[in-house]
């Protein structure tokens, strides 16, 4: 009874913000929405059982990607009004395609394969932690991997978009000051005194 | 009817137990937290060769209480350019957020209000979600000096964050296990500081950043910034940034402890030292990271903030990378990695 009351709670709150994300005038606020949306799905995840998967999406997605979502809706200066301009044009394929989520949504509830108990063997005594990584490090450990790299071309991909080298820039290089000796910068000149 | 009437009965006696034990955990803690500002206070006035605050009380022990007082007392001011709500909740949500994480550090062997299988990963959870207090104060206050601030401090506490998770895998590498509990009775026989000791060094250094202290507290770097996000904050919503900031340099000591320093374990366990009971040992240990987080802000300069980011991301990153692989080659090649299940 507790369980399905706070599922509705929080399920309550996560529609409620995504309606908030999408109808606040300010873009910070409909971020900071998504971000408390974020984490009550966290919440549901807890209700699940799945605890880990829980703090994951608290720490991947509301510690760190929407922080730096954050940090880029703070720096722009956008001008909403100028995007809510195309709310006619854009209405008719908009609302399509959430027709089409919606079909797919009622299509996959009603069709059971959700409802069927398929974690039979997870209701023993071991954490789903530990149940993941058994799974993902054996049997699926070539497309985690995988992953992995993809995410790695990624970064590297973004570095070099943004790394540039501006000249006249000053630098500060530790290991060339540390390596520094004395005699190499000072040089005692004697001069005859007058 | 009887038997509804007698799940009501229990359930209810176990909330009364929740939050008996959530209060005897969160008082102490705030007295804690008061009680710091003093030894704050004094510990770097001593070290400067001065005396710091000792005329309130005896040796100035009623100070903390005249500072509440006086910020209690004072007018609560809203910049009329700020946005009020978030305004409103940024400071409420770095106190809470600093409250909330206690939930799962153990105190003793059975004192722990929430015993959850992921709690490491909580604390690290939460922790990284302190960021947003920060970064929502700067913003809601309209003022140039709070966004710079804000803008510091979260990519400071981002990027720090990466070398922490490290650390924290290695340790777990060691344990098998993400539960503090099993954390702390995993090193019964050597406490983690000896074999990890470098990762124990780059962890306190770490959370010296992630927790804005000096030497890496640019974020409110009075000398450039006045005083960062909290400029525009005055009376209570001050206070509870304040409240909120000692309370995460306690937790952050707590989680070295867990991690590091054996968390209730006792020094020695052999007659004089374990029959002292395990909150004391945490309270010792808590207070000994306390003691080197004054003692370093007392005695470094204030990090450039190019600086911070290389020691960060080019330093701390890399190395604890390295030590992590080692830490894992280690375990397999000796076969003793841990096996729980």
């Amino acid at each position: 009874m507790v369980t399905s009351l706070f599922f509705y709670l929080f399920s309550f709150i996560i529609t409620a913000c995504a309606v908030m994300v999408i109808s606040s005038r300010n873009p910070v606020h409909s971020v900071l929405f998504l971000i408390l949306a974020f984490f009550n799905s966290g919440a549901l995840f807890v209700i699940l059982g799945a605890e880990f998967l829980a703090m994951m999406l608290v720490i991947v997605y509301v510690g760190a990607v929407a922080v730096l979502f954050l940090f880029v809706v703070m720096m722009l200066n956008i001008n909403f009004s100028k995007i809510k301009e195309g709310f006619q044009k854009y209405f008719p394929i908009g609302s399509l395609i959430g027709f089409i989520l919606f079909i797919e949504i009622i299509l996959m509830v009603f069709s059971g394969d959700l409802l069927v108990n398929k974690n039979n063997e997870l209701n023993d005594n071991i954490p789903n932690t530990h149940k993941i990584g058994s799974l993902l490090y054996t049997e699926y450990i070539y497309v985690f991997q995988l992953s992995g790299l993809i995410l790695l071309v990624a970064m590297v991909g973004a570095i070099v978009l943004t790394l540039r080298e501006r000249p006249g820039v000053k630098k500060q290089d530790i290991i060339s000051q540390n390596t520094r000796k004395v005699s190499d910068v000072i040089s005692i000149v004697k001069k005859e005194s007058s | 009817m009887d038997l509804s009437l007698i799940t009501s009965n229990s359930s209810l006696i176990l909330i009364l137990e929740s939050v008996f034990k959530i209060l005897i955990v969160l008082i102490p803690l705030l007295l804690f937290v008061a009680y710091l500002t003093l030894a704050e206070r004094r510990i770097i006035g001593f070290m400067q060769l001065r005396k710091g605050p000792n005329v309130v009380g005896l040796f100035g022990l009623l100070q903390p209480w005249a500072d509440a007082l006086k910020l209690l007392s004072k007018e609560t001011i809203l910049p009329s350019g700020s946005s009020k709500v978030v305004f409103i909740i940024a400071p409420m949500l770095t106190f809470i957020l600093s409250m909330i994480a206690w939930s799962v550090i153990p105190f003793s062997e059975d004192f722990v209000i929430a015993d959850i299988n992921v709690g490491i990963l909580y604390l690290f959870a939460i922790s990284s979600l302190g960021v947003y207090g920060v970064i929502m104060a700067g913003w809601a206050s309209n003022s140039k000096y709070a966004f710079l601030g804000a803008l510091r401090s979260a990519a400071q506490m981002v990027s720090y964050e990466v070398s922490i998770g490290f650390v924290m895998v290695s340790v777990l590498l060691c344990v098998g296990s993400l539960n503090l509990g099993d954390i702390i009775n995993a090193q019964k026989n050597l406490w983690f500081v000896i074999p990890l000791f470098p990762m124990f060094v780059v962890f306190f250094i770490s959370t010296l950043a992630e927790t804005n202290r000096a030497p890496f507290d640019l974020p409110e770097g009075e000398s450039e910034l006045v005083a960062g996000y909290m400029v525009e904050y005055s009376s209570m919503s001050f206070a509870l940034f304040f409240l909120g900031e000692y309370a995460n340099m306690i937790l952050m000591s707590a989680m070295t402890s867990v991690l590091f320093l054996g968390g209730w374990l006792p020094l020695f366990d052999i007659a004089p030292f374990n029959y002292i009971p395990g909150p004391v040992w945490l309270i010792l240990k808590i207070s000994l990271c306390l003691f080197v987080f004054l003692w370093v802000r007392a005695t470094t300069p204030r990090y450039r903030y190019d600086q911070l980011m290389r020691l960060g991301w080019k330093v701390f990153l890399p190395f604890s990378l390295l030590w992590l692989v080692l830490t894992a080659g280690f375990l397999v090649y000796t076969g003793s990695a841990p096996v729980l299940y």
